[in-house]
């Protein structure tokens, strides 16, 4: 079944909640509805004919302009091998989109990874926590606007370049060297002006 | 800080909790695992990961389209060529560019050779988990003779960068061919002598066979891929059924699992899939050494390429499992979106799943069999 | 394309080589000859007769005599665990390069000419190494556990049969004796398993505790066979009764002895946690187990324990079953005969000594090198089938080989050619086993490459 198809399936199914098929120059893939969402996954995954069983990518892409975060799921069937690529669009300030580990249980490790970097909440996941990143980390990296923190526990996020640091120590040796060793006093005074000079 | 993790974990007296990781030497990679063991059987196996996060997926934001590449090695260093040629694949899409044929077939040689790399790291250092540790310098003693090809085609032992949007980076060096037939000659009677040594003694079979048995059913639901979803009986190979770059020019076996040792799906059959898959990558070189035809080996690129505004799915059959590289472009010089989706992590989320009424000796067992790699999982 | 090879390195130099064979070889092969002088003559006979005749002293009434004895067994005690210290360091040289070799590597070869001293210096730098005990471990029993250990392995060699007239202490229950306290190395695995208050170290113990017990109860019933048949628990004894020749060797003269060997051979490797049995040292599973914790000489000790232990377990099997010090062709009454009468024995008398001992050692050896040759082909087995194995199996194994040879030696009383018969009949099936073998083996090699490979075009 082309995808074309599989999509039209799809929207008999579900109506107004499924978008039309993208511009097709791209990888086409189509916007649902957040709140339908799991009902059409689970139409995809149940229905013979279509029996799209493999939850290939469940990801994440950040749009600061649209100001929305798309949640995408790549869908695969290996018995018909056809496949189709649904979106959601979220609010990027609060976003959150229904949980479909009830349809794949490979969606389970990926949502948390969305949630992880991206923030967004899978209501209805048994376990939504961090899997990247430690437990207590603030913030979301994979978004546009991420600002880094100012370290983690008390490891500083930047250092100074090691040559930088190298050659302040290479110039306080050689203050010190010429410390310890002054310059032997000239006899006359011109000779001395001259020596300092020679050795900058 | 308390991780959140152990509130899942049941804190009764008589169960002790354990870290199994990261520093361990059978974990395949620095991942952690909180375990949960009552005696020697465990009740869960909670996989915790992010050591080794670098991040590589906001460096795919900044980078630009050629200069991420070397990035991609990273993200599976044993399997290297297959990342990069996931991601060559994407781009070429997006840039709608023909990759030579030449090309196309250096991309394959090279990547079936790193194929048998991987798989002999997998299976030698799965036999070393299991406590027979002779297995493992015979592998590597294998993978000696792989990475001194490698070397000799693209300069690098482990992160090859070797693929470049539109092709490959060098040509076949002089007498590399030659070279590459005499090893293919010494490795086909590999197979016997490992059968011999490792994959028929009844310890072995004792100690893999009925264990962590992953069914049909799970391992498509868990999203599983490449010998882990063949091991449990899913026909499934992209090289064969949805063919991308010369491999629809080549006839080659996809072994399945049969449940040589017990059970279909169970530990020994991830890993005599394995073996049989490196001698099914032999034969691809093979063909592919006689066959390679000649021309231009890379497509002009320009230095800053600037796709359309689109997305895009570049996917191989990597050695562990089915790599995919969600490319999204907005029409500058800079990706919007690079996603890795790995075969490693989704197989993280089934262990906890397996793990209940394990041994811990089978938990080690069970990382091994599934080969996962933690630059694959934390990227 | 062409390589540049690094320069050849330089030669050897020859007093390295002198000295690294003189040091390899001629320890072991001199502690082994204090031990043949010393045992005989610091025999309370001979140090009463050396008191009575030397000095000029009655013994019994002498006040020194307890002191002379005390201080002749201190001394051999010292070169008694000297011998068990120099062999469990020449036996971890041995173990790496045998597993070299077999990994088609090549082993330790810097340490001394050829790598024969690396045993040397791991031991230097084990004493070296900080010396560490864990904040939150028990101190007491941290510090103690390793010395339980030392101790169960030490002692067996009191019982050792090195040679005919070379042993400690000959026992009357030599064997019961041997068994009992290799006991002791239970508890300082559980000690230490449990002090080092690391949970991974708890693991360890008491897997490994679960595992020495379990299999002392094969080991002691096959032990029993022997016994049986020899009539007497003292290991001389039991050696007395076998011969020199293979078909009077305990192993061949009675079936349910040939297979009471592999049940005692198999809980021996169990007891002595090697492969496949090294579960509690499980490197891919637990790091080290119960000895996670342990660094330094402390570690050492159990390092030296469990390569010692190599030693004591085949010894213990060739003086059961393969005939000890027996040497082929000679026979008991030619002992006596050569022994004479004098109170010091004459010089062909040290000579035979010195020849059984040459034998029990080779014997010996080569079952070392077959438990060193068993652990780099095998895997690890689970704890639950090693459990499964021992309890289903070779437990009712070892009894139905005990009721068979008491019946049998019932036989024997009977018709004792049955014994001769079976013997021979045994070690016919021994020889064509091992021909089989080393046909299979040759066609191994030649059907496979290997680490044959043409590399002219490389």
């Amino acid at each position: 079944m082309t995808i074309n198809e599989i999509h039209e399936k799809l929207k008999a199914e579900l109506g107004e909640a499924v978008g039309p098929l993208s511009d097709p120059k791209a990888d086409p893939f189509c916007v649902v509805k957040a709140d339908r969402i799991v009902d059409a996954c689970r139409f995809l995954r149940a229905t013979p004919g279509l029996e799209l069983d493999f939850c290939e990518d469940l990801t994440a892409v950040d749009w600061p302009k649209r100001n929305v975060i798309e949640v995408v799921y790549h869908l695969y069937s290996y018995r018909h091998r056809h496949g189709i690529v649904l979106k959601v669009e979220t609010d990027r300030t609060s976003p959150s989109v229904p949980s479909v580990e009830g349809v794949w249980k490979a969606a389970n490790w990926m949502e948390r990874e969305v949630y992880d970097l991206f923030g967004v909440a899978f209501p209805g996941h048994p376990d939504l926590r961090r899997v990247l990143l430690p437990d207590d980390w603030e913030g979301h990296p994979l978004r546009k606007d991420y600002q880094e923190g100012e370290g983690y526990h008390g490891v500083p996020n930047v250092r100074e370049n090691p040559l930088v640091e190298l050659r302040r120590l290479d110039q306080i040796r050689i203050a010190e060297q010429a410390k310890a060793n002054p310059p032997a006093p000239a006899p006359a005074a011109p000779a001395a002006p001259a020596a300092p000079t020679a050795k900058a | 800080m308390e991780k959140l993790i152990l509130r899942r974990v049941d804190r009764r007296n008589e169960e002790m909790i354990l870290n199994f990781g990261p520093q361990h030497p059978s974990t395949h990679g620095v991942i952690n695992f909180i375990v949960e063991t009552d005696g020697e059987v465990l009740r869960r196996a909670i996989p915790d990961v992010g050591y080794l996060h670098r991040s590589i997926e906001k460096i795919g934001e900044m980078v630009g389209y050629p200069g991420f590449m070397p990035y991609t090695d990273r993200v599976d260093y044993l399997a290297a060529m297959f990342a990069n040629e996931g991601y060559a694949i994407a781009v070429e899409r997006l840039l709608k560019l023909q990759v030579p044929k030449r090309a196309q077939y250096l991309r394959a040689i090279a990547c079936e050779l790193n194929r048998i790399a991987s798989h002999l790291v997998s299976i030698g250092s799965m036999a070393m988990d299991i406590g027979a540790v002779t297995p493992f310098p015979y592998a590597l003693r294998e993978r000696e003779y792989i990475n001194d090809l490698i070397e000799a085609l693209c300069g690098a032992r482990l992160t090859y960068n070797y693929l470049r949007i539109g092709g490959v980076a060098y040509d076949l060096p002089q007498g590399w061919r030659d070279r590459c037939l005499t090893f293919l000659d010494h490795f086909d009677s590999l197979l016997q002598e490992w059968d011999r040594l490792i994959s028929f003694n009844e310890i072995y079979e004792r100690r893999l066979g009925g264990v962590a048995v992953i069914s049909r059913e799970q391992a498509i639901d868990y999203g599983l891929v490449g010998p882990n979803l063949r091991a449990s009986g899913v026909d499934w190979d992209l090289r064969r059924d949805a063919p991308y770059g010369a491999y629809a020019d080549f006839k080659f076996d996809v072994p399945v699992g049969k449940g040589w040792a017990g059970v279909v799906g169970d530990c020994y059959d991830r890993y005599y899939v394995r073996v049989l898959e490196m001698f099914a990558s032999a034969k691809i070189v093979r063909q592919a050494l006689e066959k390679l035809p000649e021309g231009e080996i890379q497509v002009k690129v320009p230095k800053k390429p600037k796709p359309e505004a689109g997305e895009t799915m570049g996917r191989v059959e990597s050695a562990r499992g089915e790599l995919a590289y969600y490319v999204v472009s907005d029409g500058t010089d800079r990706a919007h979106r690079v996603r890795a989706r790995t075969g490693s992590f989704l197989a993280m989320g089934i262990i906890e799943d397996i793990s209940p009424g394990l041994m811990v000796a089978d938990l080690v067992a069970l990382i091994a069999s599934l080969d996962v790699v933690a630059p694959e999982i934390d990227r | 394309m062409p390589v540049n090879y690094a320069p050849l390195p330089k030669r050897t130099p020859r007093w390295l080589v002198g000295l690294t064979w003189a040091i390899a070889v001629g320890l072991p092969v001199s502690l082994l000859v204090v031990l043949l002088v010393l045992l005989p003559i610091t025999k309370p006979a001979m140090i009463d007769g050396f008191i009575l005749h030397q000095l000029g002293h009655d013994p019994a009434v002498w006040p020194w005599r307890d002191l002379l004895a005390a201080a002749a067994l201190v001394l051999i005690g010292a070169v008694v665990f000297g011998w068990g210290a120099v062999f469990g360091g020449v036996s971890t040289w041995l173990e790496r390069k045998i597993a070299g070799r077999m990994q088609s590597r090549i082993g330790p070869n810097r340490a001394g000419a050829g790598g024969y001293l690396v045993w040397m210096a791991d031991a230097l730098k084990m004493l070296l190494k900080e010396d560490l005990v864990p904040a939150e471990a028990d101190d007491l029993l941290f510090r103690a556990a390793p010395y339980f250990g030392l101790v169960g392995f030490l002692l067996t060699f009191v019982t050792l049969p090195f040679g005919e007239g070379i042993i400690v202490a000959d026992l009357g229950v030599g064997a019961f004796f041997v068994t009992a306290i290799t006991a002791l190395v239970v508890v300082g695995i559980l000690v230490a398993g449990w002090s080092s208050n690391s949970k991974w170290a708890l693991f360890g113990g008491f897997r490994s505790a679960a595992q020495v017990i379990s299999y002392e109860i094969p080991a002691g019933i096959s032990l029993m066979v022997p016994v049986l048949m020899a009539g007497t628990l003292s290991m001389q004894g039991i050696i007395r009764a076998q011969g020199g020749a293979p078909w009077n060797w305990f192993v061949f003269r009675n079936p349910a002895a040939f297979v009471a060997f592999f049940i005692f051979f198999t809980s021996q490797l169990a007891e002595a946690n090697r492969t496949p049995f090294d579960l509690p040292e499980a490197e891919s599973e637990l790091v080290a187990g119960y000895h996670s914790e342990y660094s330094g000489f402390r570690f050492g000790l159990f390092f030296l324990v469990e390569y010692g232990s190599l030693w004591v377990m085949s010894a213990l099997a060739i003086t059961l079953f393969f005939g000890g010090w027996q040497i082929p062709g000679f026979h008991a009454d030619q002992w006596v005969a050569v022994r004479g009468t004098s109170p010091f024995p004459p010089p062909a008398w040290w000579g035979m000594q010195a020849a059984s001992m040459a034998v029990f050692a080779a014997k010996t050896y080569t079952l070392v090198l077959v438990v060193l040759w068993i652990r780099w082909t095998l895997p690890r087995i689970r704890i639950d089938q090693m459990m499964n194995l021992c309890w289903k199996y070779l437990v009712p194994g070892a009894f139905a080989c005990f009721l068979f040879t008491l019946l049998w030696q019932l036989l024997v009383s009977a018709v004792p050619r049955v014994e001769l018969a079976s013997g021979i009949a045994l070690s016919l099936v021994a020889l064509v086993l091992v021909a089989l073998f080393l046909k299979q083996t040759r066609d191994n090699i030649y059907s496979v490459a290997g680490d044959r490979i043409d590399l002219s075009n490389w």
